[in-house]
């Protein structure tokens, strides 16, 4: 009979640790909002009442969510071998990228089964590729991935403007720069009004994670170089190669966030098409503590925050940038970890005599 | 830098102090008191309730009953800041200092209102000058050797004013003349009217510089009693509670006088420290099936990179180095363990063990291909829990973790022995071994010692690097003895003494060829 309690107190402890920052999140983002003339109360209200008790903008949290969970594990699957993936937003465009030269090529009359793993693929392939090169230089130990994914975020963006601006722009619209329609071949099919198949490509690839990395032989080894690469190590495991392996994997899960937003919310592939999806993921990735399972609770919480966050520039007539700094309040909260809950934790479980070598 | 206060006077008292973690009764009554100018000992096996103690002095702990007192009244520790208002210093097992910090900006992080960095310079100088430290405060920490880091500590818990000093487990990280040193520190405290608290198990340093040994036995004082009058064997009868002498003999009566072919061979190899300076130059001896081979070295003179160059992750300058007859092509990690070499590393917590791993997921690190026996998508539960705890009782006499605590909550010692579990699990061939025993009692050490032999008498060749003379000169069939990256000698066990190998060791065995 295996003693459940310490599992208890870790988790309390947990819940209480986040609730505790969103909380102060509010209160803080309170200030934020009276400083901005709004009454913090009507402002919540409406951001909930947009969301939670709105058919549509029930709907759109699921929408938003889509991309989240894969930009999310983009981040958390190289976080737990130990690398920062910053390069979300630049994986996810170049994804899209790739999966809008495919649809491209290949032209508007393709049977639906070839488009959509046609799409899959590409995505996947652009996205990998946008991390390749992160990858191969962190195996070398030549450059750190968090700037270098980071700073590639910005080429990604002009190699996009630079197709849709020039190969890839559709001649009919003279002053909107954008593809042409993919056309019906290419088109996700929905579930439930905008929500998309992708929420199950979504679902399974964090199952898929969640599998590899708590069961296999690989996940294994990705946590014992993530937990501690120098015995990781010395004990044979090959060290760059799963780094290539887990960023290029991370890039190719950012790439398919792209393709759905592209092939099934827009049609066609335009600049700034994402309302920074990758920094977003990253974000969920972090406040789930990198844990596949809790990324589809916390993707939930900030997918709503960013639905509501569109109604309240609607209709409190506050700046789209408010929302980010509600996001950015909670994530630094959740960071700072400022009354140490890991001493929490050793308390209550010390209390519990479950830990092994107190004695000592 | 005297303290004001009398020798011979109280200046840490405990009465009744217990902790208890649930049912387990870590401390249980426990009274002690500590005078000024006394170096005072605390013996005691694994789980005997040493380090709870000290914890509870230093106000990492609070007591489930029982008071501590400072200069006779009674105390509140609730934090270790607390307990360093009152006096109370503390040199952990695990040095808590930060290594990319200079020594002077570790002790200024240390103490509050530090001044700037010319007074704490000089401040630091002073100490060290008094108390015969020598440590440069303009030093960064991580280019200093483990006995000086200790040093380090030494003179930042002084400098904040501590007049009780408690070392857990000092002398476990120190080489023989490292730990001399340290005695000699300890002198001088007595002579100043400190009062010095340390834990040990090893009974030769007890004897050698305390004034009054408390033993502990399961959470209670066994005994509490002068240095007068103790001898090695009335320790150990305290210690385990029962007659055991014989801790050597027994070990050097079973060696048996098979040797085979050679297991590992260096020839003249020389290789590079991680900055750039010879760490070995040069270096020859062969390790046998069937034999020990004790290395002697005091720490940093280049044996730490024997493993490292077995392993293949560190590759030699100079010389070849042979497994089982072959000059490895390129080796790596991954090829040389399967090829039979087990390697207990300097620092289990650091290069052995993933802190964040449960203790069954330790046990199998390294060997994990045995378990996915499919490729990688499921592992053979339970094979892995029936290994894992069959490894667990090989290497633990009693009271092993669960397997399911996770590594990082392990004692030191524990950790030891899940690492020394989960190597010679392998049967390896070659079993290189650094510092064996340190952090365990002296059941624990024996049964590990046995254990290593058990596989020795089957063949495997073990290259056994030990400060700790005593045990080398027990377990070895021959000695390697490295000084200053160098093999300065090395002979069979019973042609030499204890004398000439610490002369060689210290580079003093210069004069002898």
């Amino acid at each position: 009979m295996t003693d459940l309690r310490p599992g208890l107190v870790r988790f309390g402890v947990r819940t209480l640790t986040l609730g505790s920052s969103i909380i102060v999140a509010l209160v803080l983002f309170s200030l934020v909002l009276a400083t901005a003339g709004k009454n913090p109360f009507d402002t919540y209200a409406s951001l909930v009442g947009s969301t939670l008790g709105n058919g549509f903008g029930f709907s759109e949290i699921f929408v938003k969510l889509i991309p989240l969970l894969f930009t999310a594990l983009a981040v958390a699957l190289p976080a737990r071998l130990g690398l920062v993936n910053v390069g979300g937003e630049g994986q996810l465009n170049v994804g899209a990228l790739g999966a809008a030269v495919a649809a491209l090529t290949l032209g508007p009359h393709v049977p639906l089964w070839v488009g959509i793993p046609v799409s899959v693929v590409f995505g996947m392939l652009g996205g990998a590729l946008w991390a390749l090169v992160p990858a191969w230089l962190r195996a070398r130990g030549w450059l750190n991935e968090t700037i270098s994914t980071l700073l590639l975020n910005y080429v990604a963006l002009r190699l996009v403007d630079f197709f849709v601006y020039g190969p890839l722009r559709d001649p009919g619209s003279a002053n909107v720069p954008q593809t042409v329609e993919f056309g019906a071949g290419w088109l996700w099919p929905g579930l439930v009004g905008r929500i998309h198949i992708g929420l199950l490509l979504g679902l399974a690839a964090l199952a898929v994670v969640a599998v590899v990395l708590n069961r296999t032989r690989w996940g294994f080894e990705i946590r014992a170089i993530g937990g501690n690469a120098l015995a990781a190590q010395r004990h044979g495991l090959p060290l760059s190669r799963y780094i290539v392996l887990v960023l290029l994997a991370g890039g190719a899960l950012a790439g398919l966030a792209g393709t759905g937003e592209i092939m099934a919310i827009q049609g066609r592939l335009r600049p700034h098409f994402s309302p920074d999806y990758g920094y977003m993921g990253f974000l969920v990735a972090w406040l789930a503590g990198h844990k596949p399972l809790r990324i589809l609770i916390l993707g939930f919480l900030v997918a709503l925050v960013a639905t509501g966050g569109d109604s309240l520039q609607l209709d409190q007539g506050l700046p789209s940038a408010t929302v980010n700094i509600f996001m950015a309040l909670i994530l630094f909260m959740v960071l700072a970890d400022t009354w140490r809950p890991d001493r929490l934790e050793e308390r209550w479980l010390a209390r519990l005599g479950a830990r092994e070598g107190g004695a000592a | 830098m005297s303290v004001s206060a009398g020798a011979g006077q109280i200046l840490l008292e405990t009465r009744a102090l217990s902790k208890h973690f649930g049912t387990l009764k870590a401390n249980d009554g426990i009274d002690l008191a500590v005078r000024a100018g006394e170096i005072h000992a605390v013996l005691g096996e694994n789980g005997a309730g040493k380090s709870t103690l000290m914890k509870l002095l230093y106000g990492y702990y609070q007591p489930t009953s029982g008071e501590v007192l400072i200069d006779g009244r009674p105390v509140v520790l609730e934090s270790p800041r607390r307990g360093r208002a009152f006096g109370i210093g503390m040199v952990f097992q695990n040095f808590t200092l930060i290594p990319a910090f200079r020594v002077w900006e570790n002790v200024a992080l240390f103490l509050e209102g530090a001044g700037d960095k010319g007074q704490l310079v000089r401040k630091i100088t002073d100490l060290s000058r008094s108390y015969g430290l020598n440590v440069n405060p303009l030093a960064l920490v991580r280019d200093l050797p483990m006995g000086d880091r200790q040093k380090v500590e030494i003179v930042k818990i002084l400098a904040a004013g501590a007049r009780v000093l408690i070392f857990d487990e000092p002398t476990s990280v120190l080489a023989p003349h490292e730990a001399e040193n340290l005695f000699v520190v300890f002198d001088r405290l007595r002579s100043e009217g400190y009062a010095v608290l340390f834990i040990s198990h090893k009974m030769t340093e007890v004897l050698r510089c305390a004034d009054r040994v408390t033993v502990l036995r399961k959470g209670r004082v066994a005994a509490s009693l002068p240095r007068e009058g103790l001898d090695r064997h009335g320790l150990v009868n305290l210690l385990v509670g029962q007659e055991s002498e014989g801790e050597w003999e027994e070990v050097g009566a079973r060696r048996s006088s098979s040797r085979g072919t050679a297991v590992l061979e260096f020839v003249n190899v020389s290789c590079l420290t991680d900055d750039g300076r010879p760490g070995l130059e040069g270096v020859s001896f062969t390790v046998l099936n069937g034999e020990v081979l004790g290395v002697a070295a005091v720490s940093g003179n280049g044996q730490e990179f024997l493993g490292d160059l077995v392993l293949g992750l560190r590759q030699p300058t100079g010389g070849s180095v042979f497994l089982e007859g072959v000059d490895r092509d390129r080796p790596t990690p991954r090829k040389t363990l399967a090829s039979g070499v087990a390697v207990l590393p300097e620092d289990p917590l650091r290069q052995g063990t993933i802190g964040t791993f449960t203790v069954k997921e330790n046990l199998i690190l390294g060997r994990q291909n045995d378990y996915w026996t499919d490729g990688g998508w499921t592992p053979d539960r339970s094979r892995w829990a029936h290994d894992a705890q069959a490894s667990l009782m090989e290497a633990f006499v009693q009271s092993p973790p669960r397997l399911e605590a996770r590594a990082g909550d392990l004692s030191g010692g524990n950790l030891q022995r899940v690492v020394i579990a989960r190597e010679l699990r392998r049967s390896p061939r070659l079993f290189v071994s650094y510092y064996l025993t340190r952090g365990l009692d002296l059941s624990n050490a024996r049964a590990a010692r046995d254990l290593v032999l058990d596989h020795v008498d089957k063949g495997m060749g073990a290259l056994f690097v030990s400060e700790d003379l005593d045990e080398l000169f027990a377990i070895s069939d021959r000695l390697l003895v490295i000084h200053a990256g160098k093999a300065v000698g090395l002979f069979p066990t019973k042609q030499t003494t204890q004398q000439e190998v610490g002369l060689l060791m210290t580079g003093a065995g210069g004069s002898h060829d």
